[in-house]
C-alpha cells in the first residue's frame, strides 16, 4: 500500500492509511526523506489520524523520519494521533521524546508556518506562543 | 465467531492481520475501544519478535472465563532462536537488533496477565492476558 | 459460556439418543397443544408468588409467552441461541426497572415446575413413560434455567459496569475555562483505576475541545503511590501526543518527592506552584496578555 505524499507548498503532507505494513513504512521513510532533498522542503507533516496501531517499529520510523529529515533542514510534526493510541503509546514507553506532535492537520500546518516564518512577525500574532510543545518543557515557577 | 483462533505468523502482513483479529475477537468479549487498542499493539509486537527473530511462529487467540471474570488470552508461539537472558529481554532498551527494546517490556505493562517461556535453541512462547474491566 | 449444542446429550445413556428424541418431541407437542392454558397458569403462579412486582399483570404474560415460546423452541431445536438472545434482550428491558436476579432464576423454575406438574397430569396412568419422559425434559429444563439465569446475571454486570464508569465519569470534570484551556482539578484518592480513567477522560476531552494547555490541579491529592506517579507522567507524555501542554499545579513536596524517587525529571515536567499561577502560565503560553493591556490591540 502506498503512501501518498502531496506538495503544499514548502511543505510536504503524507497521509498515513490505517494498516500499514513494516515494508509500507520503511518505504513511506525513503520517499519523504528524498523528496524533502528534492523539493527543499521547509516542513513535513505525517498524519496518522487513520492508524489504529503505533507499536515500537511503527514510532522508530517517526523519529527516524523526524530526525533525518531535520538533518536535511525540514521540521517534521506528526498529527493526528488518537487518545486511545496515545494512551497505549506512553505505557508501551514510546512518548516519542523530540519529535514535534498537533492536534490535527490544520494545527500540524499552523505550527510548521509559525516556526518557518521569520521572525518578525512574532509578537503581532495572538496565537502563536503555543506551538506543539516539544520534549524539552521546563520547571516554572515557585515550589 | 469462534472463541478461538489460530493465525501463522510468516511476514509482516501476517502481522497485520493477527492485531486485526485480535481487535474483532476483543470486540465480540466487550473491551472498550482502548483496551482494544493495547490488545492490537501488545499483538503487533509478539508478531513482530517472531518474523524477526524467529522467521516464523503463531498467534494463538482465545476469549476465556475464569470465576466470572472474562478475557481474551494471547499465545505467541515460535521454535526459534530463543532468547539467551530473559531477563535482560525484559528490561526496556535492550534489543539485539537496533530496535528500541521496548517490545517485551512496553507488552508486559499492556497486559493483566504476562508470561514468557523461552530456551535457547527451542523457542519462545509468551502467553497474555487482558480481563474486562470490572 | 458457550453455551451451544443439542439437548439430546444429557439424555444419552440410560435411554438412548434415539428415543430420548422421540420422546422430547411428543413433549414438544403436549406443550404446544396446551399453550394457552399452560402459560396463563404460569402468570398466574408468578404473580402469586410476588415475583417481578415492577411490571404489570399484562406486561407480565407478554413475555411469559415470548418465554414460553423460547423454551419450547429450545427444547425442540436443542439449540439455544434464540432463547441466549432473548434472555439477554429480556434483562436489557426489565434490569433498569429493578428487577433481581432471584426473581428471573424464580420465573424459570416456575415455569419448570407448571410443565412438569401438567407432563405429571398427563402421564399419571403410565409411570415407566412418565419417568422416560421426565429423564429427557429435566437435564433440558436445567439448562434451559442454566442459560436464562447465565444471560441475565451477565447482563445484569455489564450494566453496572457502564453505571459505574458514567459515574465516574461525573466525578471527575474535566473543564474548560476559555477556548482551547482546559483544567482538570483532582481531588481524593487516586487508586490505579481512576487513574486511568482520569488520563482516558482528559485525552478525550483534549481532542474535542481542542485543547492546547491542560492544567492539572493536584492541589486536592494528598498523597500518591509510585504507580499513580508514574500515571500521571503518562497523562502528560500523552497529551503532548495529542499535541497539548499540561502545566502540574499543586504539587505538593510529598508527591514531588515520590515522582523524583521513580525517576521523574522534574526538569522536564511544567509545575507551577498554585492553579492561579498555573492559569497565569497557560494563558501565556496560549498568548493572551495576563497583565493590563498597555497597547491597544491591532485589527486586522
Ligand atoms: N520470539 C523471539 N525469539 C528470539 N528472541 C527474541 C524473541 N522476542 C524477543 N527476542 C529477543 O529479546 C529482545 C528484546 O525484545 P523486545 O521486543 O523487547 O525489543 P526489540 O524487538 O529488540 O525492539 P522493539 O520491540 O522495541 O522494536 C530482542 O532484541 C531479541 O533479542
Ligand atoms: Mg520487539
Amino acid at each position: 500500500m502506498d503512501v501518498p505524499v502531496l506538495k503544499q507548498g514548502p511543505f510536504l503532507i503524507a497521509t498515513v492509511q490505517s494498516a500499514l505494513t513494516d515494508a509500507d513504512l520503511a518505504q513511506m521513510r525513503r520517499l519523504l526523506i528524498e523528496q524533502v532533498g528534492k523539493f527543499r522542503s521547509r516542513g513535513v507533516i505525517v498524519d496518522v489520524t487513520a492508524v489504529d496501531v503505533l507499536d515500537s517499529y511503527a514510532c522508530r520510523t517517526l523519529r527516524d523520519i523526524a530526525h533525518m529529515t531535520g538533518f536535511r533542514g525540514a521540521a517534521t510534526v506528526i498529527v493526528g494521533i488518537h487518545p486511545e493510541l496515545a494512551f497505549t503509546m506512553v505505557q508501551l514507553g514510546l512518548s516519542l521524546e523530540g519529535v514535534a506532535t498537533a492536534l490535527d492537520l490544520e494545527e500540524g500546518l499552523a505550527y510548521l508556518n509559525a516556526r518557518t516564518r521569520p521572525t518578525i512577525a512574532r509578537g503581532n500574532s495572538p496565537r502563536n506562543s503555543a506551538g506543539p510543545p516539544r520534549n524539552g518543557t521546563h520547571t516554572r515557577g515557585k515550589r | 465467531m469462534a472463541s478461538a483462533e489460530r493465525i501463522g505468523i510468516r511476514s509482516d502482513r501476517d502481522i497485520l492481520l493477527a492485531r486485526q483479529r485480535g481487535r474483532e475477537l476483543g470486540r465480540s468479549v466487550g473491551f472498550v475501544a482502548t483496551d482494544l487498542t493495547l490488545i492490537a499493539t501488545a499483538i503487533s509486537e509478539l508478531a513482530r519478535n517472531i518474523v524477526l527473530y524467529a522467521r516464523e511462529g503463531v498467534i494463538e487467540l482465545r476469549v476465556v472465563t475464569e470465576d466470572s471474570h472474562r478475557g481474551l488470552v494471547i499465545v505467541a508461539r515460535d521454535h526459534g532462536p530463543g532468547i539467551v537472558d530473559v531477563n535482560r529481554a525484559m528490561q526496556d532498551g535492550y534489543s539485539t537488533s537496533g530496535g528500541l527494546g521496548l517490545g517485551l517490556p512496553g507488552v508486559k505493562r499492556l497486559m493483566d496477565g504476562f508470561e514468557i517461556h523461552s530456551r535457547a535453541g527451542r523457542g519462545t512462547t509468551v502467553q497474555i492476558a487482558k480481563w474486562l474491566r470490572t | 459460556m458457550v453455551t451451544r449444542g443439542t439437548l439430546q446429550q444429557p439424555a444419552v445413556g440410560a435411554t438412548g439418543t434415539e428415543s430420548a428424541i422421540a420422546l422430547l418431541r411428543e413433549l414438544v407437542a403436549h406443550l404446544r397443544q396446551n399453550r394457552t392454558q399452560l402459560r396463563e397458569e404460569w402468570a398466574r403462579r408468578i404473580t402469586e408468588a410476588e415475583l417481578l412486582t415492577a411490571m404489570t399483570k399484562e406486561e407480565i404474560f407478554a413475555e411469559a409467552t415470548s418465554v414460553y415460546d423460547n423454551y419450547v423452541e429450545a427444547l425442540e431445536t436443542g439449540t439455544f441461541e434464540a432463547l441466549q438472545s432473548y434472555s439477554r434482550n429480556l434483562s436489557e428491558r426489565i434490569i433498569p426497572r429493578g428487577v433481581e436476579t432471584h426473581e428471573v432464576v424464580g420465573i424459570v423454575l416456575l415455569l419448570r415446575d407448571v410443565l412438569a406438574r401438567s407432563l405429571f397430569a398427563k402421564y399419571q396412568g403410565d409411570f415407566t413413560k412418565l419417568n422416560r419422559i421426565l429423564d429427557a425434559y429435566e437435564p433440558a429444563a436445567n439448562r434451559i434455567a442454566n442459560t436464562v439465569a447465565v444471560g441475565f446475571v451477565q447482563e445484569r454486570e455489564r450494566i453496572i459496569r457502564e453505571q459505574q464508569e458514567a459515574i465516574r465519569e461525573l466525578s471527575t470534570p474535566v473543564l474548560q475555562v476559555r477556548e482551547r484551556l482546559l483544567i482538570l482539578p483532582i481531588i481524593g484518592v487516586i487508586d490505579p483505576q481512576r487513574a486511568r480513567q482520569l488520563t482516558e477522560q482528559l485525552l478525550r476531552g483534549i481532542r474535542t475541545n481542542r485543547a492546547k494547555v491542560v492544567v492539572i490541579d493536584i492541589t486536592g491529592v494528598a498523597a500518591m503511590d509510585a504507580a499513580v506517579a508514574n500515571h500521571l507522567v503518562q497523562t502528560v507524555d500523552a497529551s503532548r501526543l495529542l499535541g497539548a501542554t499540561v502545566i502540574v499545579t499543586g504539587l505538593s513536596p510529598e508527591i514531588a518527592q515520590t515522582l523524583v524517587t521513580i525517576g521523574v525529571d522534574l526538569g522536564k515536567m511544567t509545575t507551577v506552584g498554585d492553579l492561579q499561577g498555573g492559569i497565569e502560565e497557560a494563558e501565556r503560553l496560549l498568548g493572551y496578555k495576563v497583565l493590563p493591556l498597555v497597547e491597544s490591540p491591532v485589527e486586522a
